[in-house]
């Protein structure tokens, strides 16, 4: 059997360059995920993946249709947002999530609002989908560097971080700078968010934010693997996604988020510890060790009689 | 002699500047097992964050055996009640008892074999060996205090600050946990332990400190913990005005 049919993604530039972003993407948003799925950042993600669009409107009127400067708009406009809810939520009675749902509403109304000033007409749907075939060098830069700088940072800063994600009251007391860690925090998840938005679009990256970690959650009660293995199945499915949209000729992006889903379900249902079909097919009715001592039990007192005469 | 002691002097804790707690003056010695009673409201949590810097202070000091709260994180552990943690936190038992050696190692530097120990000392005189590879939801209430109180000893804390640990307690985790308090005690350590039950002072405490606001009693259980004192914090309304005593105004 030919197996040139498994070899020819790998033939081609524009594949070649996919994979590489996809793999880079992968790893830091699966690394990454671990914070968002333990702080339940998840809606926040997705709303400031959405508030990127008066950024990249703002971008596209001043300079046209350049990927530079979209990224610049898209990341002026996130943090525009994420620090915006921060300030709003520590500084008045309104919580953090109303701050970031108005904000964000406001935003991508703004954003719709000013792209119909623009001369450019936009593909929405790559904004929102992505296309990871046409990565062009500027692109594959602006995700290197995000990578080296959001996973460098995330390492360095494990203890604190976890210090504060476990209990921030308990940090803040040991002195650990709890608030600049929340927004270092949200800067890194904009950084992210704004590397998967040529490769995924928005609302694909957010699957790639957090399912590599869900899945990782539901297997271990590390956090260290949540962060390193999340990092590694964001990356290997993600690969795993594309080259499998290649050989079935579907789209890519959805084909990325579905193979990390199917694998979130996987977890789901046979997790040894956390699965929901693990659970049901355990025995029944009682813990294995309570098990093996009753059954011990049972054999220390019938058997006086049953072994002596084997002897 | 002078022995070990948290002084706190003129202290007040305000919130967007209403007064929580109000010119505190107290001085706590080591080696004693000290209530903190009051009603809701009191400042009981106040006064705690404000012992280890959650807060700022409007006015006042605190003192340590000489050194000044920046001086004394590590010294200082805070324990906040437990409902405040997420217990399906992905963590064992021991990688949390770990993390109050963070303190001492910094962001950075590697764990050694003092760390390991210093952790493997805290799970044990809290009776919590077999349970270190546990995650963390998977202890009971009471367990779940004492492993806080393990971090904060593998921390090498003096002062602990225990905010209500014996609430949802039955009685057996309660005895367990007040057996674990009572022997940080007498090993020297200072611990502050805000609680509701007054039924069970006599039994926990060897000193008692009534706020309401502002300090009403603070002495020796046998002599502070009179009706007299109870009813003084817990029936009158020291911020909420006359309102509540329309006959004394007249």
């Amino acid at each position: 059997m030919s197996l040139t049919w498994f070899f020819e993604p790998f033939r081609h530039e524009f594949m070649q360059r996919a994979l590489f972003g996809c793999a880079l993407i992968g790893f830091t948003n699966g690394a990454l995920s671990a914070f968002i799925v333990i702080r339940r950042l998840a809606l926040m993600a997705d709303a400031m993946a959405h508030s990127l669009l008066p950024g990249v409107a703002v971008a596209l009127i001043l300079f046209g249709l350049v990927p530079g400067t979209l990224f610049i708009g898209a990341l002026v406009a996130a943090l525009l947002v994420a620090f915006g809810t921060q300030i709003i939520s520590n500084s008045s009675r309104i919580k953090e999530d109303t701050a970031l749902g108005l904000l964000f509403a406001c935003s991508f109304s703004l954003g719709l609002v000013l792209i119909s000033f623009s001369r450019v007409s936009v593909n929405v749907t790559d904004y929102l989908f992505g296309n990871i075939l046409g990565l062009g060098d500027a692109d594959l830069w602006v995700i290197y560097f995000i990578s080296l700088i959001v996973l460098p940072l995330l390492v360095a800063l494990e203890r604190p971080l976890l210090l504060t994600v476990f209990e921030s009251s308990v940090a803040a007391s040991q002195g650990v700078p709890v608030n600049t860690l929340k927004y270092l925090l949200m800067g890194t998840l904009v950084l992210s968010m704004i590397s998967s938005l040529q490769a995924v679009g928005v609302i694909l990256a957010l699957g790639m934010l957090i399912a590599p970690a869900a899945t990782i959650y539901l297997l271990s009660d590390s956090f260290t693997s949540m962060f390193w293995l999340g990092g590694t199945l964001g990356c290997v499915g993600s690969c795993t996604g594309l080259l499998i949209s290649f050989w079935l000729n579907l789209p890519s992006g959805p084909c990325i988020v579905l193979v990390l889903g199917v694998i979130f379900l996987l977890a789901y249902l046979f997790s040894p510890k956390y699965g929901v079909a693990t659970r049901l097919l355990r025995p029944r009715h009682l813990h294995e060790a309570s098990l093996a001592r009753w059954k011990l039990n049972e054999r220390e007192q019938t058997p006086a009689n049953d072994n002596e005469p084997q002897r | 002699m002078s022995y070990h002691r948290l002084e706190i002097k003129d202290l007040t804790v305000s919130y967007r500047r209403v007064p929580a707690v109000h010119h505190v003056n107290l001085e706590l010695r080591c080696g004693s097992c000290v209530g903190l009673l009051g009603p809701n409201g009191a400042g009981k949590t106040s006064l705690f964050k404000a012992l280890v810097g959650l807060v700022p202070l409007e006015t006042g000091s605190m003192n340590f055996h000489g050194a000044s709260q920046s001086l004394v994180k590590s010294a200082i552990a805070y324990l906040p009640q437990r409902t405040t943690v997420d217990w399906d936190f992905p963590i064992t038992v021991r990688r949390m008892v770990e993390m109050g050696r963070y303190q001492v190692l910094g962001w950075w530097r590697s764990f050694r074999q003092e760390d390991r120990q210093a952790v493997d000392r805290a799970l044990e005189a809290m009776e919590l060996a077999e349970f270190g590879e546990r995650q963390i939801s998977a202890l009971s209430g009471g367990q779940q205090q004492r492993a806080f109180l393990a971090r904060a000893l593998a921390q090498e804390a003096h002062v602990f600050l225990l905010d209500e640990p014996f609430s949802g307690l039955d009685k057996p985790a309660q005895d367990l946990l007040s057996g674990a308090i009572r022997r940080l005690a007498s090993a020297g350590n200072l611990l502050v332990v805000s609680h509701h039950d007054l039924r069970t002072v006599r039994d926990l405490f060897d000193q008692v400190i009534f706020l309401n606001g502002e300090l009403v009693a603070f002495g020796d259980t046998n002599l502070v913990f009179t009706a007299e004192n109870i009813r003084k914090t817990f029936q009158t309304h020291i911020f909420s005005g006359s309102a509540h005593e329309p006959d004394l105004v007249l």
